[in-house]
């Protein structure tokens, strides 16, 4: 049998808007996402949300749930505190497009601006090459992203302070770190990670690495190694010179 | 990739949807770190019980110059500017600072509880403009791999230290003092071997890393303790903290050091 819950829903446009709050029955089991889709069918059906998989591997449905980011199919009700209405409201990074729904579409224009993968020439005639699994190990765990942006949405530099002019966000450096990491990989993104995508922004507070849906490890295994190769290269004229660790 | 337009523009300090206590752990860092800052500033200003027996407190060592047997270079050194204050922590305690200070885990600790940039997760910040560690003055954190070579060598001292502590005027012997620097030690280690730019510098740098088959071995484990970064970084700090107040407390006569051998 369904019990009666509260939610906050954020509703509005590119201008601004408020929380509106929405009645509706819960079950065992249900998500959030659920609970949306129940107050859009039987009280707001010009409630606008955006999903696709239900499954936490599309990335579409993500949005903020009594203030952190998450996904809104993979945030089960019996995690919450029904007892008090639960906020749900787009992120705060993006434009709202409306209500819930965000256009996230900065995210693949800086996406753009990281060199692309250039592999070095082919190990066999027949124009294919041979990889370790120890050296694909590290970047592997980078291919789990499945752009939701939760990241981009936390991460203080561009929620706060609003550098998306200067800075290209969790999710980014995530991917400029597998392509730099690749063992195939030719191309040199040192200089462009300092000076143009300004990864020195990035003041490890960890919130990205704390709202990966896909527990990508963001901060440790891939802004700091990034950061450590920007020292590397323009402030440890000692381990060049001496070869030292 | 010019700035979109966004709905939450200006936001306000403490502003949030959360309503989680997410103050709990920043001020529980901002008190924890608060007052080890304070017992070890007066400590390393004291000059005085820092020895006792076979054991060092580790915030004066290695001792450079001392009034204790286990100064390496004898006595405060007449060069030694007499309007400075003197005491053997200072020479060396600001290795272990540095270290720390610019070490990436406390930098995002302290950043948010010190700072409030962010105060949390998702908590609107008290000040519109940012710098980060893109420009001076936190530019300067890029040199932590400076004071990781220089935590090698103190870190060697303290196992000299460690092993020192097994003997006693008397010959061999193992009290909780030898206990409590053996424990220090490897706190110490699992933290500074644990370090991220120690990781980066012996394995991570390597984009085939199956080319460098004894660094893999090494980078696997630094990476097992780096997973644990923060773990090792308070431990290692209470226990350095509780080594220098058993030493002192031992030397004041007000605890007593218990042999087991
Ligand atoms: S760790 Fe860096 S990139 Fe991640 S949220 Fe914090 S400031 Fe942003
Ligand atoms: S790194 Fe994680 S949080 Fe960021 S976009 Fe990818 S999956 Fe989402
Ligand atoms: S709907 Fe696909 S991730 Fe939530
Ligand atoms: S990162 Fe913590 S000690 Fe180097």
């Amino acid at each position: 049998m369904g019990k009666p819950a509260t939610f906050r829903i954020w509703r509005g446009g590119p201008d601004g808007g408020g929380f509106q709050q929405y009645s509706t029955s819960v079950e065992e089991g249900m998500v959030v996402l659920d609970a949306i889709h129940h107050v859009q069918a039987e009280q707001a059906p010009d409630l606008a949300v955006r999903w696709n998989c239900k499954a936490g591997k599309c990335g579409s449905c993500s949005a903020e749930i009594n203030g952190m980011p998450r996904l809104m199919c993979m945030t089960r009700l019996n995690e919450l505190d029904l007892d008090a209405p639960v906020t749900v409201e787009p992120m705060h990074t993006f434009p709202v497009l409306r209500d819930l729904v965000t256009d996230v579409s900065w995210n693949f224009r800086a996406k753009k601006t990281i060199k692309r993968f250039h592999p070095r020439l082919p190990d066999a005639p027949d124009g294919t090459w041979r990889i370790q699994q120890a050296d694909v190990d590290r970047v592997q765990e980078f291919r789990k992203c499945i752009e939701c942006f939760l990241c981009q949405d936390v991460c203080h530099v561009l929620r706060e302070h609003h550098k998306h002019d200067e800075f290209i966000g969790p999710r980014l450096l995530v991917y400029a770190a597998a392509l730099e990491m690749h063992p195939l990989d030719t191309e040199d993104r040192v200089s462009d990670l300092r000076h143009r995508h300004n990864i020195g922004y990035c003041n490890i507070t960890t919130c990205c690495r704390q709202v990966c849906p896909e527990s990508i490890t963001i901060t440790e295994n891939a802004i700091i190694p990034l950061k450590e190769r920007v020292v590397d290269r323009y402030f440890d004229p000692i381990k060049s010179l001496f070869h030292i660790l | 990739m010019s700035a979109p337009d966004i709905v939450w523009k200006d936001g306000k300090f403490g502003r949030t949807s959360r309503r989680d206590s997410w103050w709990l752990s920043p001020a529980a860092i901002l008190i924890g770190l608060s007052v080890f800052l304070i017992y070890a500033t007066w400590a390393a200003w004291q000059n005085g019980h820092y020895t006792y027996g076979p054991y060092i407190s580790p915030f004066y060592s290695p001792e450079l110059f001392g009034s204790s047997p286990h100064a390496l270079f004898g006595p405060r050194p007449g060069w030694y500017p007499r309007y400075l204050p003197f005491s053997p922590a200072l020479l060396i305690l600001w290795i272990p600072g540095l270290f720390r200070l610019t070490c990436y885990y406390y930098r995002g600790a302290y950043y948010k509880s010190f700072w409030a940039d962010p105060p949390a997760c998702a908590v609107g910040e008290p000040r519109k403009s940012y710098w980060g560690e893109r420009s001076f003055p936190l530019i300067l954190q890029n040199f932590h791999r400076l004071f990781l070579r220089l935590s090698y060598i103190v870190w060697g001292f303290l196992v000299y230290d460690a092993v020192r502590a097994f003997f006693f005027p008397d010959g061999f012997g193992v009290g909780i003092g030898t206990l409590v620097l053996a424990v220090n030690v490897i706190l110490l280690g699992g933290y500074v071997f644990g370090c991220h730019a120690f990781r980066h510098l012996i394995g991570g740098t390597f984009d085939r890393v199956s080319e460098h088959p004894f660094r893999r071995r090494i980078y696997q484990a630094v990476s097992w303790l780096n997973a644990r970064h923060m773990k090792w970084a308070w431990a290692s700090l209470l226990s350095v903290g509780f080594a220098d107040i058993y030493v002192r407390l031992c030397s004041m006569g007000i605890w007593h050091d218990w042999r087991f051998l």
